[in-house]
């Protein structure tokens, strides 16, 4: 691997090999040293276009734990916000002499386009950390772990090493249309081997989901927990503007929203006793998901933050170690 | 006035082998024996005359973005793809709203003198959409101007695209519409299907496209006026424009290079150069314009050369502005598409690349017979000079080519405005040499 710019083009193979390397650096984690020497004198930039402090600080621990050096170069107070271009970016970060760019933008494809397009020579990896409305893998790839861990073994702390999510059923609820989470998982879950559920008002479906029948489709979450025996729910973030204002109107209301949509108590009592719920944070509290809901025993949200810290630690080793694994 | 050139032993319209004599402007005999003694004679044995092509649909970018394109190296590109006329949309920096605009963009077309450029002249002011400009006044410059165009946008506003239509019948004006939604298409950056599904991009749904000239055709019934469709590029478009022709509807339509050749799968690479307005669509969509072509619902090829500089083309897909260059590729991938599949005859490409243009824009030297006494604006093409397209290699000031790599049958090898040669391949220099051209 060279790359990681989507799990889309991830073999099983490949995604594999990332979360059972992710177990191993998540077991790291419980030492009293936590520090793996393993990429010392390698730098790291992390390349924000867009604001996510949650998602960079997940990177910039992962990279430190590793021994990395670390840059964070961020939209704001930079040139990134004064127009500077992707591409003199790229050149700037070559110059100082990264190894890997760890990059999110506004723009979908603006990964693939910063590994492929020849701004960057030579051995420079570009991980993609969200691009628009297209990828977000280590998100993908943590879900995969976090779900790995809870339902692939007889018990949690189980060894699950080599294992995919065959078998399991995962729905995934809200904004698919803009959702690089959603995205992402889809491709990663139906590669490891789950059943793929898809809910959502028809207005956040993207174009041929439904006509393509990789997925299956419900309009209402009710409609969604009849039909399937579901392992894991994953609640995904509402984002204020795909609400009614500025005309993009793609459902009526908040209430109606959380109405058809949301988790409640209810709708959680529904679930079969194992079922785990995920959500990719940072969640709105009483509109796609209750409070009661995420604070209960089968939320597994809070842990999703901390396997995100070994999914990235593994991804930058496998790409910064040299290590030929499959391209 | 250039020297006298004959023409011997070519293929007018790819039919009848005969010799073209020019003289003093003229098409002056089919027979080289007539030629005056001091003519230079050149050997058309293999190639196609035509009468010169004809765009409906050209970005000179030129005043505003000389740094993109001007009128010259816009001109000289569209000599080196065949064409003898252009017209110049209307969308620069000032807009072309104003007679001043259009006389100085018909000035300086005529100064460079390789093409004739006719500007179109915009529909409202500043492309806003809200009030018509003076085309009056346009029509009734030095530039003449017959051709009105939002070009870039969409006249969107029902009403006042019924009054624009009604309005340029004063002096026989045609309305050419880009026909794009705008509330269907905000924030949209490639046609929208699996392809947009799959890459996060933002969609362009067909039926932007085919609402707007579903309206426009209806409307232009109601005030029998008639109105031209820019860029046609989905199934579902020529399959409306079929029907309105059917109801004797005057509408015409013209298909891009492009949409001729390359589908959405094409943005995969989210490469910038693949990006444009509208969008690359489906093989379905592809099909149906080349059949659209050959049934004559769809009337003409135009190339809507959008020159843009490497800072626009070389960055992210979202950053990317939207267009293509097709001056110089445009004779060839017709050629591929539709002579060479058997489609069409050079006869028709005759039709489809000069005369129906010309016409639709009132040009009335271009689009003639090849015939004596006729304006002599010919383009010779050899249809067995197949060639690889290289972005780099062409005379536009941008080089943000589609179809770098990809192999064209055919080019035009010698184009003349007037009995002047414009574009001459290597192997007639002779021709230019010494000439005041």
């Amino acid at each position: 691997m060279k790359h990681l710019l989507g799990t889309d083009g991830l073999s099983r193979e490949d995604a594999v090999l990332i979360l059972d390397t992710a177990g191993q650096m998540a077991a790291t984690q419980e030492r009293e040293i936590r520090k793996l020497p393993t990429l010392r004198g390698r730098t790291v930039v992390n390349l924000f276009f867009e604001d996510s402090t949650r998602t960079r600080i997940s990177f910039e621990a992962a990279a430190k734990r590793l021994s990395a050096d670390v840059i964070n170069f961020s939209a704001k107070g930079s040139s990134l916000s004064k127009g500077e271009s992707l591409k003199d970016t790229a050149l700037t970060l070559q110059a100082m002499g990264a190894d890997a760019v760890v990059v999110r933008h506004w723009a979908s494809g603006a990964a693939q386009r910063l590994a492929e397009s020849g701004w960057l020579h030579g051995s420079v990896s570009v991980l993609n950390a969200g691009d628009g409305t297209h990828q977000h893998p280590t998100q993908a790839l943590l879900d995969a772990f976090t779900m790995r861990r809870h339902l692939m073994g007889a018990a949690v702390g189980d060894d699950v090493t080599g294992k995919g999510l065959d078998g399991l059923t995962v729905a995934l609820v809200g904004d698919i249309l803009h959702s690089r989470v959603a995205g992402s998982n889809i491709a990663l879950l139906r590669t490891l081997g789950a059943n793929v559920v898809v809910v959502a008002p028809p207005t956040l479906l993207p174009y041929g989901l439904e006509e393509r029948g990789e997925v299956a489709v419900h309009y209402t979450l009710d409609d969604a927990l009849e039909a399937h025996d579901l392992d894991a729910i994953m609640m995904l973030r509402v984002q204020r503007e795909r609400m009614t204002g500025g005309g993009s109107g793609f459902f009526p209301s908040p209430e109606e929203y959380t109405r058809l949509f949301g988790l409640d108590r209810a709708r959680m009592d529904r679930l079969t006793d194992h079922a785990i719920i995920l959500h990719p944070g940072p969640m709105n509290r009483g509109l796609e998901i209750s409070a009661e809901a995420a604070d209960s025993p089968r939320s597994v949200i809070v842990e999703q933050v901390s396997n995100g810290v070994a999914v990235r630690m593994a991804a930058l080793y496998l790409l910064l170690s040299g290590e030929e694994a499959s391209a | 006035m250039s020297a006298p050139i004959v023409i011997t032993n070519v293929s007018l319209y790819g039919d009848t082998p005969s010799d073209l004599v020019l003289v003093d402007g003229q098409i002056a005999s089919l027979d080289a024996a007539d030629a005056p003694a001091d003519a230079r004679t050149i050997d058309g044995s293999g190639l196609v005359a035509l009468p010169g092509l004809v765009d409906l649909h050209t970005h000179l970018r030129e005043p505003g973005r000389e740094d993109a394109e001007t009128i010259e190296t816009g001109s000289r590109s569209a000599a080196r793809g065949g064409f003898t006329a252009v017209h110049a949309m209307a969308n620069t920096t000032p807009t072309a709203d104003t007679a001043g605009v259009v006389e100085l963009v018909a000035s300086r077309g005529r100064e460079v003198g390789l093409v004739d450029v006719y500007p179109v002249g915009a529909v409202t002011v500043g492309l806003n959409g809200t009030q018509l400009s003076e085309m009056g006044a346009m029509a009734n410059s030095r530039a003449q101007v017959r051709v009105f165009s939002d070009d870039g946008k969409c006249v969107h506003d029902p009403l006042l695209m019924r009054r624009a239509l009604e309005y340029v019948k004063t002096f026989d004006g045609v309305v050419a519409q880009h026909a794009q939604e705008p509330r269907l298409t905000e924030g949209s950056q490639m046609h929208e299907g699996l392809v947009s599904a799959e890459l996060g991009l933002a969609g362009w749904p067909a039926v932007a496209e085919e609402s707007i000239i579903a309206r426009d055709v209806l409307l232009a019934e109601h005030v029998g006026s008639r109105v031209h469709i820019c860029h046609l590029s989905t199934a579902g478009s020529v399959e409306i424009v079929r029907w309105a022709k059917s109801r004797g509807i005057q509408v015409t339509a013209e298909a891009m290079p492009h949409h001729l050749l390359l589908t959405d799968e094409s943005a995969r690479g989210y490469d910038p150069r693949f990006k444009v307005n509208p969008p690359l669509r489906t093989q379905e969509d592809v099909d149906a314009l080349r059949a659209g072509l050959e049934d004559g619902t769809i009337d003409i090829v135009a190339t809507d050369h959008a020159p843009h500089p490497d800072e626009d083309k070389d960055c992210e897909w979202g950053a990317a502005a939207f267009g293509m260059i097709g001056l110089e590729t445009a004779l060839g991938i017709v050629q591929k598409t539709m002579v060479d599949t058997g489609r069409l005859t050079w006869r028709d490409v005759a039709r489809i690349l000069s005369e129906t243009p010309a016409s639709i824009g009132r040009d009335e030297a271009h689009g003639r017979p090849l015939a004596v006494g006729e304006p002599a604006n010919v383009t010779l093409v050899d249809p067995a000079d197949a060639w690889t397209v290289e972005p780099a290699a062409t005379d536009s000031r941008s080089n943000n080519s589609p179809f770098g790599g990809i192999e064209l049958p055919g080019r035009a090898v010698a184009t003349f405005l007037r009995g002047t040669p414009t574009y001459v391949d290597d192997r007639f220099t002779a021709l230019t040499e010494g000439a005041s051209a």
